[in-house]
């Protein structure tokens, strides 16, 4: 018996510390997601179904009256739910072909550089690169220059139109980068099969190429479609106080006004409406396209 | 559809340009560049609070960086030796903190934050023996906190990814030769994932170095360099702006390169 219980208390030790390394090498990640994804996540959760104090902040109680009063801040959402989807649709017709070109057409050398170059920008500032707009489209950009040409009095900033030029500037990276990745795995030869089986280039487009590249297309739409749901700095710098998203109405509920519980119930919808963006845009790049979601990084 | 994509890689670089071309104009105004001065720069890097801002920043993305950098090359290897139920949960909650916009990220931090605060303040004022009592405040530690949150979720991605392209054979070879698992991991399978680790590390600095939404929320009197700029553009637009603009894009460029770089060595791909 001791013989033979040796080796099987050895083993059992052994797993013990195996699956002891493993917890230790997840731990602290795991107190990170719990601390401060989690547990705050459930704070404002908290925080929605409250009500707000009489000097502002929080006091508890459990009602819908927050979600109740959304419709309060309605110019906020529907320029959100207008300007969002808009701005990640002009980013994706924007994109595509260029996604298009790095991935097929491209000389292999520049590629890669190429590549870079769209990364760049990705990692660039937002903050910055949304200065620059302001700074060209501003009094002194642009306008002033038409004045010497004769068009005087004509407004470009703090317009629905820069803050949407602003969002494909911003965003344009993000939605290339997805398609490109799921067109540069494209298999060649389906390319050539529908050529040899007699179908048109259009055709070859729409039922291969395009068709193949939906699971990168759809990442890219919801992402940047759920980025510019909580957007903040585009609206504020490019629509100057006229073009309000759910951001600014955020902030000002947040850092203003101090109405934590209201502020709370719109994050909250917010949440839930990237969760369905998720989810749509899931759905349809697996009916489409068969094929499983695109990897990120 | 060439001239198509240079027309957006132009899109993409004019602006930038133009805003560096203007850094270094003499004159005021951005519609004529009246000559070649670098005294925007002295005057960007004389100001106290601008510098003072800009030294928050480098601390707290280095930091924020460093942390992100251990703790999500850990959970990447421990992620490598666990069941698929608590891989995907991970899984669900790095991609949670990665897609989550910043301002549902900043928001929440500051309530539970402040929640928190509210609690252990009062009980670590009864614990204190003199008058003083340490008071946790929204600062640094908070900025750090939530910067490193996605941070930490894109180095696990990225060490994740490049841990699945690892040779197997190496691993198994080495611990057929009887090498011990430690010494295993720092011979053969810590310098295939360094390049990932160092790319991480990079790509996180830069978020961090570059975010505003989530810092506005949860700096508390704490300025971060995006924040002082956003609070100087809304003041108004002038050449000074231009010039920290310039400085911050060229670190960033160069910090994005060298992680690009990082991840291309061994691997051709981009």
């Amino acid at each position: 018996m001791p013989a033979g219980s040796q080796p099987a208390f050895s083993m059992r030790r052994s797993l013990f510390r195996k699956n002891l390394v493993t917890a230790l090498l997840l731990a602290p990640a795991a107190l990170w997601l719990v601390v401060f994804l989690v547990l705050p996540f459930v704070a404002i959760a908290i925080f929605s179904v409250g009500e707000r104090a009489p000097e502002g902040g929080y006091q508890a109680a459990l009602t819908l009256a927050q979600y109740a009063n959304l419709p309060a801040r309605a110019t906020a959402f529907w320029n959100t739910i207008v300007l969002a989807p808009a701005g990640a649709l002009a980013c994706l017709l924007v994109a595509y072909p260029v996604a298009y070109y790095l991935a097929l057409r491209a000389p292999q050398r520049w590629r890669l550089i190429l590549l870079a170059l769209i990364v760049i920008p990705f990692w660039t500032s937002l903050l910055m690169r949304t200065y620059a707009w302001m700074y060209i489209l501003g009094g002194r950009g642009i306008p002033a220059l038409l004045a010497y040409v004769g068009i005087e009095d004509l407004r470009l900033i703090n317009t629905p139109g820069a803050v949407l030029l602003g969002i494909v500037y911003g965003y344009l990276p993000l939605m290339i980068l997805p398609i490109y990745v799921s067109l540069e795995r494209l298999d060649r030869r389906l390319l050539e099969a529908s050529a040899d089986l007699g179908a048109t280039p259009l055709a070859t487009f729409l039922g291969v190429t395009l068709r193949l590249s939906l699971p990168g297309v759809m990442t890219g739409f919801s992402l940047v479609m759920i980025l510019l749901l909580g957007e903040y700095l585009i609206p504020t710098l490019l629509g100057g106080g006229k073009v309000f998203f759910i951001g600014n109405a955020l902030v000002d509920l947040f850092l203003q006004s101090r109405n934590w519980p209201f502020g709370s119930a719109i994050a909250i919808t917010l949440v839930l409406v990237s969760v369905v963006v998720l989810i749509v845009a899931n759905r349809i790049s697996t009916r489409l396209s068969g094929a499983r979601r695109v990897d990120l990084i | 559809m060439r001239a198509f994509v240079i027309a957006v890689f132009a899109f993409l670089y004019l602006p930038i340009a133009l805003v560096v071309l203007f850094s270094f104009n003499a004159g005021h105004h951005a519609s004529e560049f009246t000559g070649f001065s670098v005294q925007w720069y002295g005057k960007a890097l004389s100001n106290p609070f601008l510098v003072e801002a800009l030294k928050n920043s480098l601390f707290i993305a280095t930091t924020s960086a460093l942390l992100a950098a251990f703790c999500g090359t850990a959970a990447a290897l421990g992620l490598q030796r666990v069941g698929a139920r608590t891989r995907a949960l991970f899984d669900a909650l790095l991609g949670a903190a990665i897609v989550v916009p910043g301002v549902v990220i900043g928001i929440s931090t500051l309530v539970a934050l402040v929640q928190l605060f509210a609690v252990v303040n009062p009980f670590l004022a009864s614990l204190w023996p003199t008058d003083q009592p340490p008071r946790l405040s929204l600062g640094y530690g908070s900025i750090i906190a939530a910067h490193g949150l996605f941070s930490m979720a894109l180095v696990t991605m990225i060490v994740g990814t490049r841990l699945s392209s690892l040779d197997r054979n190496l691993v198994e070879a080495s611990s057929d030769l009887y090498a011990t698992p430690l010494t295993t991991f720092r011979s053969i399978v810590l310098p295939q994932i360094m390049p990932a680790v160092i790319a991480g590390f990079l790509l996180a600095f830069t978020f961090s170095f570059d975010d505003f939404i989530i810092a506005f929320f949860v700096a508390g009197a704490q300025t971060t360099l995006p924040i002082y700029v956003f609070a100087s553009i809304r003041r108004g637009v002038t050449p000074e702006i231009n010039a920290i603009a310039t400085i911050v894009l060229c670190a960033s460029v160069l910090l994005v390169l060298l992680a690009q770089w990082q991840l291309g060595r061994r691997k051709p791909s981009p």
